[in-house]
């Protein structure tokens, strides 16, 4: 008959038990992100000024703003998206237009892979054995920020390969039958579709950038410079670097002024990836096909 | 023969359709719409204890949106909204807080067949197990009994432990068959199982369903007009969401209709 | 003309396509290279891997690993601990349970805590942690294995949830229909049929969890309390391998036996997370095959 037995009411209860616990594990997870950014922002907000973005560290970094560690940063990120963007986009158009499923193919997923899980420490120390030493690059703008972008090239290969991928077969297809090549395809139809989404993972590789620290400890990072940077083969200084140095090396820092340095790093980074998160969301609204 | 009316049928020493208790099912004002755009519109009718009712109706005519409100899969498809009433033994589904306890007694099979990514088995004595059946001598029994009453025991009897996804189209089909036979169900829905199914076998499932009749009641979805013919003691004709004719099988074969529209479907004219 | 241009790009393509490969081989090469004077010269393996005596600025110079390597190996085995249930468990809450507004809301606060930058949660752990724990299990210092634990776990949640969480939703809906059609609470489905289903995916989400734990340094350098120590408790300081590189790099001779060594350090970290990631890579292909 059409009753619930003993036994389906225990199910019903294992059930209901089940998802209140994932619930709340899900809940201690996330529940530190919130905690930790309404902590830096209550703690560090008194030390944010005009005054404070716009100039330099001052009596052994105890006083003073971080202009310099800004303009190092914007520095070191740019000059790494302007190496690793075309590397990864050639990269993740080599895997999603032309590889064929083989044994290449595999081992470059593999490297990716493992591009990505190595030890930022270890991408620190190559970057000073490559960049520094070996190309003679001395400590400077550009080792740094070549070691960020052969750290963050995965970031910006995956993401463009998806929204590579996301664009139809049939368009190339239609496009092909015409009579284009490859490269024409690529150029009128399968890029003006995707440089949304690719431009979506550009940005989270911006955020992951701008954060990294160890990579540009030994590479072209340094704790104080009084002047900005003026080329590529400059030191300068850096927010996640200086962030460190404050907070570890540095004597007598006010309190205030550490968690002011990074309330402005973790802004940074989350404004990057709202930016990012907003904009895939209007584009899955945006989409055409 | 088939009596309508009055005291409960015998055919061919089987106890027909109760017509003289209370309907299993009574459907009443049913409306089903996805996002917005209607799939189904006002049905309203009873299905008997003991019955095999037919549903025809060519594509996209609704017939697959009712078979899911009955058995609440509603739930997987966000999109789906269902409206009016369905009462099963008198009770609103609705009012079935705990919809799973409802699935285990109402046994589906969907015109796909799906394989579990478990052994032919496992398939077979998933159910039974959710009862709280462990003794391997009595999963042994139902297993071996679902499979062969669904037609599949000879092929399968010496694979029993390979996966159930790698049998054929036609193989799984009736693996899923005799999966909703093992949850004992009082309710069948079959959903044009016979799509992926060789008319042999068909017919041999035919059979297996004309003798569960007098077990349970069978809701019979089907693209084959004929298939309804044969086995279908009351058949409804579904047309782009509405109900447009219901009555005895025979009745509407022999062309007793209201609407001329169920003859030329069952004569193939459209569809 | 159109020929050359498609010919041009599709060399260019291919070199960038093969870059991934150019730098890991390059990273494998020239960290070698550097340690290969220390490895052929003054490493001993047996004092590399089982003393405790990282002295490698005395005068009588010693590199036993074995603190690092264990202390290492104490801050990943703590974080996973409870990183791994419940990053397992949001990712069946997300996936299997969660719907809609919730269901996206989950979804960015697990990207945001996968964004806060390892230098940032090294700061948490010590200006945040570090006096909460001391004023709770009143312990005379807060930076240890508890603290860089937890720091570590909840930076590896967010990349092991989100594996988790693919691996069960490239289970097809159709099961979960199928089964549920069968009477089956959610929950009996997932045990019965989804995790079963997805068990690889699952696995390759923990060990990648463990390599980014294994590799973490900003974090684990300023929240571990830094110091050479086998610990006996979750309140003792240690020293991890990454963090031991970080912090004596800076200091010594380019070339010099110190300087090699902490390139061995780092010819270690990179053979031990690509066998990781290699492991996972071969587990995920298992699940593809079926």
């Amino acid at each position: 008959m059409f009753t619930a037995t003993p036994l389906n009411r225990r199910s019903y209860r294992n059930q209901s038990l089940a998802k209140a616990v994932f619930f709340l594990m899900t809940v201690v997870l996330v529940i530190p992100v919130l905690l930790i950014v309404g902590t830096l922002v209550v703690k560090g907000a008194p030390a944010i000024s005009w005054e404070f973005l716009f100039t330099a560290p001052t009596d052994n970094m105890t006083a003073g703003g971080i202009f310099p560690a800004l303009v190092g940063t914007i520095w070191l990120v740019v000059v790494a998206l302007l190496a690793s963007v075309p590397v990864g986009v050639a990269a993740a158009l080599y895997l999603s237009e032309y590889a064929p499923d083989n044994l290449l193919t595999r081992t470059i997923n593999l490297a990716i892979i493992n591009l990505a899980g190595v030890p930022s420490i270890v991408h620190a120390l190559f970057g000073f054995g490559a960049f520094v030493l070996f190309f003679r690059m001395g400590q400077s703008i550009l080792a740094a920020s070549l070691t960020l972008a052969v750290m963050t090239l995965p970031v910006v290969i995956v993401a463009t390969r998806e929204s590579l991928q996301a664009v139809p077969q049939a368009f190339r297809e239609a496009c092909w039958n015409m009579g284009a090549t490859r490269w024409q395809t690529i150029r009128k139809v399968v890029l003006p579709n995707s440089i949304s989404g690719i431009l979506t993972g550009v940005i989270l590789e911006v955020s992951r950038t701008a954060g990294e620290t160890a990579p540009i400890m030994f590479t072209g990072a340094t704790a104080f410079v009084a002047f900005l940077p003026e080329g590529v083969l400059d030191q300068t200084m850096a927010m996640s670097y200086h962030l460190y140095y404050i907070a570890t090396q540095a004597t007598n820092v006010p309190e205030e002024l550490t968690f002011g340095v990074a309330l402005v790093l973790i802004a940074i980074v989350l404004m990057m990836n709202a930016v990012s998160i907003g904009f895939r969301v209007y584009l899955r609204g945006l989409k055409k096909w | 023969m088939v009596e309508v009316a009055g005291e409960t049928a015998v055919v061919n020493g089987v106890p027909g359709p109760a017509y003289d208790e209370p309907p299993i099912i009574e459907v009443r004002d049913l409306s089903i719409a996805y996002r917005g755009k209607p799939a189904l519109s006002d049905v309203t009718l009873d299905i008997h204890r003991h019955e095999i009712f037919g549903i025809i109706g060519p594509a996209n005519s609704g017939k697959t949106s009712f078979l899911r409100a009955l058995n609440r899969m509603d739930a997987f498809n966000t999109a789906m909204e269902v409206s009016g009433s369905i009462r099963i033994n008198g009770k609103n589904i609705n009012d079935w807080r705990n919809e799973y306890a409802l699935r285990s007694r109402i046994g589906v099979v969907f015109p796909l067949p799906v394989g579990l990514p478990l052994t032919v088995y496992e398939n077979v004595a998933f159910s039974p197990r959710l009862r709280g059946i462990r003794k391997r001598a009595e999963l042994d029994e139902v297993v071996e009994r679902c499979l062969t009453r669904a037609a599949l025991w000879d092929e399968v009897k010496d694979r029993l432990d390979s996966l159930g996804s790698l049998l054929s189209g036609g193989q799984q089909q009736r693996l899923t068959i005799a999966r909703a036979l093992s949850q004992e169900p009082e309710l069948l829905l079959l959903d044009e199982f016979s799509i992926a199914v060789d008319p042999v076998t068909t017919m041999r499932i035919e059979d297996v369903l004309k003798e569960l009749r007098s077990e349970l009641t069978i809701v019979l979805v089907t693209n084959l007009v004929q298939q309804a013919r044969r086995l279908a003691d009351r058949t409804a004709f579904f047309l782009m969401g509405e109900l447009v004719e219901i009555g005895a099988t025979e009745d509407l074969f022999e062309g007793d209709v209201k609407d001329k529209r169920t003859t030329g479907y069952i004569e193939g004219r459209f569809g | 003309m159109a020929w050359y241009v498609d010919r041009a790009a599709r060399v260019l393509v291919f070199v960038g396509g093969i870059s991934a490969i150019v730098f890991i081989i390059g990273i494998f090469v020239f960290i070698t290279k550097e340690g290969l004077d220390f490895v052929l010269g003054p490493l001993s393996l047996g004092e590399f891997f089982t003393s405790i005596a990282w002295r490698p600025t005395s005068n009588n110079p010693t590199y036993g690993a074995l603190a690092l390597i264990v202390g290492t190996a104490s801050v990943t085995g703590f974080a996973m601990l409870f990183s791994v249930p419940l990053s397992l468990g949001a990712a069946l809450f997300i996936a299997e349970f969660a719907t809609g507004k919730t269901r996206e809301t989950l979804k960015i606060l697990v990207e945001m805590l996968a964004a806060i930058p390892s230098v940032v949660w090294g700061f948490v752990g010590m200006s945040i942690m570090n006096p909460l724990i001391i004023q709770i299990f009143d312990v005379p210092l807060g930076l240890g294995v508890l603290n860089a634990g937890l720091i570590l776990g909840l930076m590896a949640a967010p990349i092991m949830t989100t594996i988790a969480e693919d691996a069960l939703k490239a289970v097809p809906d159709t099961y979960r229909e199928a089964a549920e059609a069968l009477g089956a609470t959610r929950w009996e489905v997932i045990v019965k049929v989804v995790i079963p289903a997805s068990r690889n995916g699952l696995l390759a989400a923990v060990l990648l969890g463990v390599g980014r734990g294994f590799g973490e340094t900003m974090a684990v350098l300023m929240a571990s309390g830094h110091a050479i120590n086998l610990p006996t408790s979750v309140f003792d300081s240690v020293r991890a391998l990454t963090a031991t590189i970080a912090s004596e790099l800076g200091d010594t001779v380019t070339g010099g036996a110190h300087w090699g060594s902490l390139f061995t350090l780092g010819i270690l970290l990179f053979v031990v997370t690509f066998l990781i990631n290699l492991t996972a890579d071969i587990v995920v292909r298992g699940i593809r095959k079926k």
